[in-house]
């Protein structure tokens, strides 16, 4: 059976799968539970100044579902912890204390004031936690406050608060980065120039998740209005893979540990993306749809993938898909492929026809001898792959590469064995010559 | 050997070949891989989920579910294991529709419940396909155990104690292992010989001999074992038949378990001989499975007679609704009187009855059900076979940790007092009996 054991940035723990810094994590009773279920590690909610900060009375969190009411987004606009800052210290410290083995990292967010940083990051380590995470990422309500995704969208800021925490602790220091910027790259690389363990990524997404056509106001409406909130859960996966993978591949970043957060959800999930270059993962949505007990799952089917690939530990398969992130120009513009329609699988629905025919190449063809028939066209196919996705048979329709010497009957040219990209292509006009 | 009236019209090969096979083929096809996700996906992951309350075994059902949904359905059919390891069997033939289904939050909600016994099925499938065991032994303990009857309690108890290191002889009477899952369940429940397969793959893990054609009180005794092993269980079900104990039995009421027993020994089923007209006197699954196997041969009516009403059979709604479907006529309230055989008619001859102050009663209204062939199927009782041990109710009394009143013997499954006749309990009660066992031989 495969060996799971995590070491994050110096931080150990019995499994990657942490729970993220929220709701789940604000108190002894919830953490206690989750380390009876399994979880390898927390993330304390965020901890702030005293007095402690209030939240909102109406509802805090907002939804999208699928059509089974699958949940598939959730929207908060909780505010970090909104107990004393003792309470939490005592708390955190008692379990610990009861946990050692699990991972004990404390969120924190407090003003701009390096006399602020110094004194909270004094108080967490008296309680023997594992390390901290700067909350730099939570868009809502602390933002106003010049807190949070503020200090996460300016990469000046991170790097100074950054460097504060480090000249102030020898706990590992982990930046939580804020997704609702232009590129990652420049907070990640400010978290690092500061001096950071370890980015951890993403926070929430900026979001209305609906709007209450009868009151005529968002979702969650706290009498009468609503606030943007932070989107999170299965929804934002894509997104957070894209920065991850942005900063996993960077190469001034190189070796900067990297806590993959968004919408995680299964132990797939987890797999991919620690594939991209994750040490580790967070979790929260997952819980606060089904409970805690689900990381049973995701720690088995964690091992029992690694066992069938033949993977023994985490290291053995971290990054390994990093490498093959790459930007567009360097696709391989002879690599040339067509929609092919298995017809003993196709239940002749026509989804495929259609979304072609009117959206995109008219490249299938539906009917055959006067009967419905769905077949594609490969003079006209570009391989767009628009057939796949909509198909409600899985595995129905494939993209099959044309063999080097073939010809495209789209194009009437024969397929190069040799890779070539854009960048010496011939309408590129800033080609790079051939040598 | 079922056999009928003298002289009837009792004969093999009533329908085309080709019919056969398509009567006796599966009545709950396997879920493909899409139809699984798309089942797995209707699963709420409950908490402290009424389906796992519901299930003799508490299975973790959301957990095999979400594994399902996630692709790890190695991980699946571990689940199942760990608490069920003949969750194949039970995922075919469990009355789900009054167990976990019935139990599903969405059967309350819409009426239509998470497909569990279809997914279990999917799962086990898949794992026993691979050939392997999610299971490694323990170091071996040196301690030998007995465990009588390869059926469903005995071959959960022989696993459990062989997976904790203990070394296992497994004794059954009939020549094959499996029990009633080999001998007494209907044919299209569990097509292309899974019992044996099953029995196979629990066998796979090691250190279980099993020897066949062994019956308790014949070829070896209670004393034998008790002195020969360090621990003994009891799983050899219920050998003996309850007889009707009318006037005429004997001319031609047969036992319905023989006839499901003798029909899942036959390899070509249009050898076997059926009457035209077919009465089945029970109202549990056993004349469930008995008449619509009649039916399913060619008969051309068959009739199940149920002493009391509808809501009082053994057989769940699902199984009568099942027998219906097929043909098959059920009548309630009448008790079989007599067995009529005089040149102008045959058949049984019944009373009407009713709920009365002391009791069921008879009202002195009867009828006749003519017929070619008569089975009964009106519950098995314990074989007592010269056991000297405590009974409880007619069969073996037994505790919490399923010992009964003899040292170092425990029991489990349809000969104890507890066993509700479902395969699914008697391999709770064989594991249970095993970890019990464990907990005295590791003392």
């Amino acid at each position: 059976m495969a060996d799971i054991r995590n070491d994050f940035a110096g931080i150990k723990s019995p499994n990657p799968f942490w729970l993220a810094s929220a709701p789940p994590t604000d108190k002894e009773y919830n953490v206690v539970r989750a380390f009876k279920a399994g979880w390898g590690g927390v993330v304390w909610k965020t901890l702030g100044l005293d007095p402690h900060i209030v939240n909102v009375n109406g509802p805090r969190y907002g939804a999208i579902w699928g059509a089974d009411r699958r949940l598939l987004g959730l929207n908060n606009i909780e505010l970090i912890t909104d107990r004393p800052l003792q309470t939490n210290l005592d708390e955190i410290k008692r379990v610990k204390r009861d946990w050692p083995d699990r991972a004990m990292v404390v969120s924190l967010m407090v003003p701009c004031e390096e006399v602020c940083w110094a004194d909270i990051l004094k108080r967490v380590e008296d309680t023997e936690a594992d390390g901290v995470e700067l909350n730099f990422g939570c868009p809502h309500g602390m933002s106003e406050r010049g807190m949070g995704a503020a200090v996460g969208q300016v990469p000046e800021y991170i790097e100074m608060v950054t460097r504060w925490a480090k000249q102030n602790t020898r706990m590992p220091v982990i930046v939580k980065l804020t997704p609702n910027i232009t590129d990652i790259r420049y907070p990640a690389r400010a978290a690092m120039a500061g001096g950071g363990d370890a980015v951890s990524l993403i926070n929430t997404v900026s979001s209305i998740t609906a709007v209450d056509l009868d009151v005529m106001a968002p979702e969650p409406t706290i009498d009468g209005k609503g606030s943007h909130g932070g989107y999170c859960g299965p929804a934002v996966k894509p997104i957070a893979l894209n920065m991850v993978a942005d900063i996993a591949r960077d190469a001034e970043m190189a070796g900067l540990p990297i806590s993959g957060i968004g919408g995680i959800t299964t132990w797939r999930d987890a797999a991919e993306f620690m594939a991209l270059g994750a040490g580790n993962v967070q979790v929260c949505t997952a819980a606060m749809t089904y409970g805690f007990k689900i990381v049973t799952e995701m720690i088995e089917g964690l091992k029992n993938w690694m066992d069938s690939k033949g993977y023994e530990r985490l290291d053995q398969f971290i990054g390994l898909a990093t490498p093959n992130v790459t930007d567009w120009q360097y696709l391989n513009l002879n690599y040339v492929t067509k929609a092919r329609i298995n017809q003993d699988m196709c239940i002749q629905c026509g989804r495929c026809y259609v979304v072609c025919e009117d959206t995109s190449h008219q490249a299938i063809a539906s009917t055959k001898d006067g009967k419905r028939h769905f077949e594609v066209i490969d003079a006209e196919c570009v391989a767009c792959n628009l057939c796949v996705n909509v198909c409600p048979v899985e595995g129905c329709i494939t993209m099959e590469p044309l063999a080097a010497g073939a010809v495209d009957t789209r194009t009437g040219k024969v397929v190069a064995a040799e890779y070539g990209n854009w960048t010496t292509h011939p309408n590129n006009p800033a080609k790079v010559a051939a040598e | 050997m079922a056999r009928g009236f003298d002289g009837a019209d009792i004969q093999a090969g009533r329908l085309p070949s080709a019919e056969y096979e398509a009567n006796f083929a599966d009545l709950h096809p396997p879920l493909s891989g899409h139809e699984a996700l798309v089942a797995a996906d209707r699963c709420y992951f409950c908490y402290d989920a009424p389906c796992v309350t519901a299930c003799p075994t508490s299975i973790d059902i959301p957990m095999f579910i979400r594994q399902i949904a996630t692709g790890n359905t190695a991980g699946s059919a571990k689940t199942i294991f760990d608490q069920n390891i003949l969750g194949g069997m039970c995922a075919r033939v469990c009355p789900t529709e009054t167990l976990c289904e019935q139990a599903c939050v969405r059967e309350m909600a819409e009426g239509k419940p998470v497909e569990i016994g279809r997914l279990q099925r999917f799962a086990t499938d898949h794992q026993m396909a691979a050939g392997t065991q999610p299971y490694t032994r323990a170091t071996p303990t040196g301690k030998r155990a007995a465990v009588v009857g390869a059926g469903p309690a005995g071959l959960a108890c022989a696993h459990r104690l062989a997976l904790h290191g203990h070394d296992v002889v497994l004794y059954d009477a009939k020549p094959k292992p499996g029990g009633l899952n080999e001998y007494g369940i209907a044919a299209y429940k569990t097509v292309g010989d899974f019992a044996q397969a099953e029995a196979d793959y629990i066998l796979s893990i090691g250190g279980i001999t099993l020897e066949l054609g062994k019956a308790l009180g014949r070829e070896i005794t209670l004393d034998g074992l008790r002195r020969d092993f360090d621990a003994v269980f009891l799983g050899m079900g219920l050998g003996g038949v309850n007889g009707l104990k009318i006037e005429g039995e004997e001319l031609a009421v047969s036992d319905a378990v023989d006839f499901i027993a003798e029909l899942r020994d036959t390899k070509d089923l249009s050898s076997l001989a059926i009457g035209r007209r077919v009465v089945v006197i029970g109202g549990g699954m056993t004349a469930v499975d008995a008449a619509v196997q009649s039916k399913l041969l060619g008969a051309e009516d068959v009739t199940i007679v149920y002493r009391r009403g509808q809501q009082d059979m053994n057989a769940s709604l699902y199984e009568q609704d099942l027998a219906q479907t097929k043909g098959v006529k059920i009548k309630h309230w009448a008790r079989p009187v007599r067995v009529i055989d005089d040149g102008a008619r045959r058949g049984v001859e019944f009373e009407y009855t009713r709920q009365g102050a002391g009791g069921l009663e008879g009202t002195g209204e009867t009828f006749v059900v003519e017929a070619d062939m008569a089975f009964a199927a009106i519950g098995q009782t314990l074989e007592p076979g010269g056991l000297d041990i405590a009974l409880d109710g007619g069969r073996i009394q037994v505790d919490d940790d399923y010992r009964t009143s003899l040292d170092g013997v425990w029991a489990g499954g349809d000969c104890v007092s507890r066993g509700d006749d479902l395969t699914v309990t008697a391999v709770a009660q064989g594991r249970d009996a095993a970890e019990a066992m464990h907990r005295a031989l590791t003392a």
